[in-house]
């Protein structure tokens, strides 16, 4: 039997082509030739493998129908990830590099810092150190004034010049409770202040009074008073009436620069200095300026304010309870301050959840 | 979630190759694994990749008479790609990523073992395709992957009838059998 003979029996044999008389004929042909048999296998191996191959063609040119069709809809994302995008991927990918860099230089300034500590150490009074950054000096406003000049001379960009003659002696950190201008900080720092200009990221400046304040909570909410802030919508996080757990992974946004910092802990303690069972003991690196940052979760809720640390050791620090927030907002009198009810952290990458929050953490400076 | 029912007529429609249903299994996986990969050191261009080979994996499995699936599609094809894509990063020698160890995962190593072996049987056929040269490659092609009749492929390729064109056809599927079988005992 020639070659492509048997082939094309295999094939029609395959394809159910035969008449019932031809395959009782094949089956004998093969069964009594083991010669033909074989090569009827191969055969049918071959054109098995043939039509498996034709079947996945098809089969991925329909896959790529849909991804297509899926990406007109922007249900997956282009090709090419650009700008932005690219820097989060690259940051995703490198950040255990990072990481590791990053705990060396850690490790680094730590130890530098320790060495100087040893060597400038002073008896220290007071345990607790309000964070509040009272050493704004000279060298700081001199970049201040160099950037808001830079900013004029592009005049565009600035929609809320730095305020004139207005020179700040301490920074800190507040947030919104409500996009009607509310924000929350402590008290500690406002309590002294005549003058309060709250900075959100985008460098817009705004006065704020304090409409209310508690020495007892060291809770503040400022409203912003300036006619030229506008509504801001979409607070992306919301306050737990529930009590944080033992060991949560906690991260917070403050100004102990003139830059938005991150900062990153955990949950040590339910209760704060002495068993104050207003506030948490966190473990974070903290420095003045972050006081009246938000301490947030991994779900976007933020569970608590930073206050204060202990002096004498190393990432203690203590944040107050955010439910402590629904009472001062009760205590103030003003009904009209709506906390936010929709979380939309929740479940995002937590470079996306700082994205989110950055725009709502605000830098407040005095005198 | 769908019922076991809507499942089970996905992967029919799956085993069919019916656009339908890819796309339904694309629309309701997709983000989930693009977001599994980005969180582990990949693109975007990765998930797609990954994902079209689960599909692939998935596609392969549909089609088995025996076959029937223990898991929801979701598990299975999250699965698929986790093993996949730690795969891939520890062939690029990556750091080994810190997957969340709750996630709900069945084995599948067994049928991705079973896919590459598919994988590169599908590169042979195609290189054993490259291979023959024209008038051949154009006839297989026609016959075997765009499904086109024999009389068609007798008008296309200038044949005065499609017997003859016919006897051309195996004539050059011989060959492909030979040069796909030298390259797969190689292989082997």
């Amino acid at each position: 039997m020639d070659d492509t003979l048997l082939l094309d029996a295999v094939e029609r044999y395959r394809n159910g082509e035969m008449s019932a008389q031809e395959i009782t004929f094949f089956e004998e042909l093969r069964k009594n030739n083991p010669e033909i048999d074989q090569l009827a296998a191969e055969h049918n191996f071959f054109l098995g493998e043939l039509e498996k191959m034709s079947d996945l063609k098809a089969y991925r040119h329909n896959l790529n129908e849909v991804e297509n069709k899926l990406t007109n809809e922007g249900i997956i994302s282009r090709k090419e990830a650009k700008g932005k995008a690219k820097i989060i991927y690259l940051w995703n990918k490198y950040r255990r590099t990072i990481a590791v860099a990053a705990s060396i230089a850690g490790i680094v300034s730590i130890s530098t810092a320790t060495i100087v500590s040893i060597y400038s150490e002073n008896k220290k009074v007071a345990v607790i150190t309000p964070l509040v950054d009272t050493r704004l000096n000279q060298f700081e406003h001199k970049l201040t004034q160099i950037e808001s000049k830079l900013k004029d001379a592009s005049s565009v960009q600035t929609k809320t010049p730095v305020k004139p003659d207005f020179e700040a002696n301490f920074r800190a950190t507040a947030f919104l409770v409500d996009g009607n201008g509310y924000l929350v900080t402590n008290a500690h720092v406002v309590d002294n202040a005549r003058n309060i200009i709250v900075e959100n990221k985008k460098g817009d400046q705004y006065f704020a009074k304090a409409i209310y304040s508690n020495k007892l909570t060291d809770l503040a909410i400022l409203k912003i008073s300036d006619t030229s802030f506008k509504r801001v919508i979409g607070l992306p996080y919301t306050f737990p009436k529930y009590s944080a757990e033992l060991g949560e992974h906690i991260f917070t946004l403050g100004y102990p620069r003139e830059e938005v910092v991150y900062g990153e802990g955990y949950l040590s303690a339910k209760s704060g200095y002495y068993g104050d069972t207003t506030s948490y003991q966190i473990s974070i690196s903290v420095n003045p300026g972050n006081s009246g940052g938000p301490v947030v979760n991994k779900n976007g809720e933020i569970i608590g304010i930073i206050s204060s640390k202990e002096a004498n050791a190393d990432g203690v620090v203590f944040a107050i309870k955010s439910k402590n927030i629904y009472n001062a907002i009760k205590a103030s009198g003003n009904d009209s301050i709506k906390l936010p009810s929709v979380n939309s952290l929740r479940g995002l990458e937590r470079v996306q959840q700082i994205k989110k929050l950055e725009d709502f953490v605000y830098m407040i400076k005095g005198n | 979630m769908n019922t076991i029912e809507e499942e089970k007529a996905l992967l029919e429609g799956l085993a069919a190759n019916e656009t339908n249903a890819i796309e339904k299994i694309y629309r309701e996986n997709f983000s989930t694994i693009q977001a599994f990969i980005v969180k582990n050191n990949g693109y975007p261009e990765d998930a797609r990749d990954i994902f079209q080979e689960a599909m692939i994996v998935l596609f392969e499995k549909a089609k088995l008479k025996s076959f029937v699936l223990s898991c929801q599609i979701r598990t299975y094809l999250y699965s698929v790609c986790r093993r996949l894509w730690l795969k891939r990063l520890q062939q690029k020698n990556q750091y080994y990523p810190a997957f969340e160890l709750l996630d709900e995962t069945v084995q599948v190593e067994e049928e991705i073992d079973v896919h590459e072996k598919v994988n590169n049987d599908f590169h042979l056929m195609e290189q054993a395709l490259l291979k023959i040269g024209e008038p051949c490659k154009s006839i297989l092609e026609a016959y075997y992957i765009e499904k086109k009749s024999m009389p068609e492929i007798a008008e296309t390729f200038g044949y005065t009838n499609a017997d003859n064109a016919k006897t051309q056809k195996y004539k050059c599927l011989i060959r492909l059998k030979k040069l796909f079988f030298a390259q797969y005992k190689n292989g082997e």
